[in-house]
């Protein structure tokens, strides 16, 4: 028998596995957008870096490696648990999805927190391009537009972070309030693809900005 | 029966798989790899890239056209590229 959610008058969804698609192709339009969005940072720093590689290559060296690397690992391992929120919300187990939400989010959080020492550092020995940048290398003003696009792409995909950190706790909120369930996962597996997405743009970042030799 | 699905163990798995990935590029980069640690280090990256979307966004279990929609963004984002390419590599070439 029809539902509210069924029902033809209430609803523009077929059933269930129809309205789910749908989410899904609402989801993956906005991170294609996304896509170009960081899309063109990444066109950019393509172009200076196929213009002037060797100061790509100076810039590259004066970044943390350390700091990149483990941030890397860092987000890896909060999609894992932002994986398994999205089994354990489809399961209907609210303690497994608390957890790992949580998780997610103290990762998420450790890689915000290590960001923003990385940046505290290089203001001190003046990377941060503009009135106090002081680097002494070869082609200082190409290796000054490096670390332009350095801040520029990690400073939006903090961003994204920070967005991310504030709809897992969004989620945790929901789950406390026992609005998320095995017939109620959608807000966990679209914010898990977002989160995802964001990974992927580190993912990216890492080689483009800390392993350029 | 149920259709295929993301569990438990696909997403250890995973995880695993994009680690080793992790300590191959940190090691890459300092390797004596010449003119081949860029497409290298891509290549890598290009790979966990793969298995985020295939597994832990999982396209794998989803239909065809949720994975068209996936993969549009870059279809696009490789229009930008080209056209961008396209003007500045031929700069020198009319007199």
């Amino acid at each position: 028998m029809s539902n509210t959610l069924t029902h033809p008058a209430a609803s523009p969804y077929s059933d269930r596995e129809q309205h789910a698609v749908a989410n899904h192709l609402g989801m993956w339009t906005f991170i294609a957008t996304e896509i170009l969005f960081f899309g063109g940072l990444f066109a950019s720093y393509s172009l200076y870096r196929w213009a002037y590689p060797a100061a790509f290559v100076t810039g590259s060296k004066h970044l943390e490696f350390w700091i990149g690397t483990l941030n890397t690992g860092v987000l890896l391992t909060s999609s894992l648990f932002m994986a398994l929120a999205d089994l354990a919300v489809r399961a209907g187990r609210r303690g497994a999805l608390r957890w790992s939400l949580l998780a997610t989010w103290l990762l998420g959080a450790l890689f915000l927190g290590l960001k923003f020492y990385e940046y505290h550092l290089a203001a001190k020995e003046g990377h941060v391009p503009g009135a106090h940048f002081r680097l002494e290398v070869p082609q200082a003003p190409q290796v000054e537009l490096f670390m332009f696009l350095y801040f520029a792409m990690t400073g939006l995909h903090a961003a994204h972070m920070i967005i991310g950190l504030g709809a897992i706790a969004w989620l945790l909120w929901l789950n406390h309030r026992r609005r998320l369930g095995a017939d109620h996962d959608a807000p966990v597996s679209m914010v898990a693809l977002y989160w995802h997405f964001v990974d992927c743009v580190w993912i990216f970042l890492y080689p483009l900005l800390y392993l350029v030799r | 029966m149920k259709a295929p699905h993301l569990t438990a163990r696909v997403c250890f798995a995973n995880y695993a798989a994009l680690m080793v990935l992790l300590a191959l590029t940190a090691l890459a980069a300092r390797a004596p790899l010449g003119a081949w640690k860029a497409p290298v280090s891509l290549g890598i990256a290009a790979a966990k890239m793969a298995l985020v979307f295939i597994f832990f966004m999982q396209l794998r279990y989803q239909r065809g056209l949720v994975r068209v929609f996936a993969l549009a963004g870059f279809f696009w984002l490789g229009i930008v590229l080209t056209l961008m390419f396209a003007d500045y590599l031929t700069r020198g070439w009319l007199p």
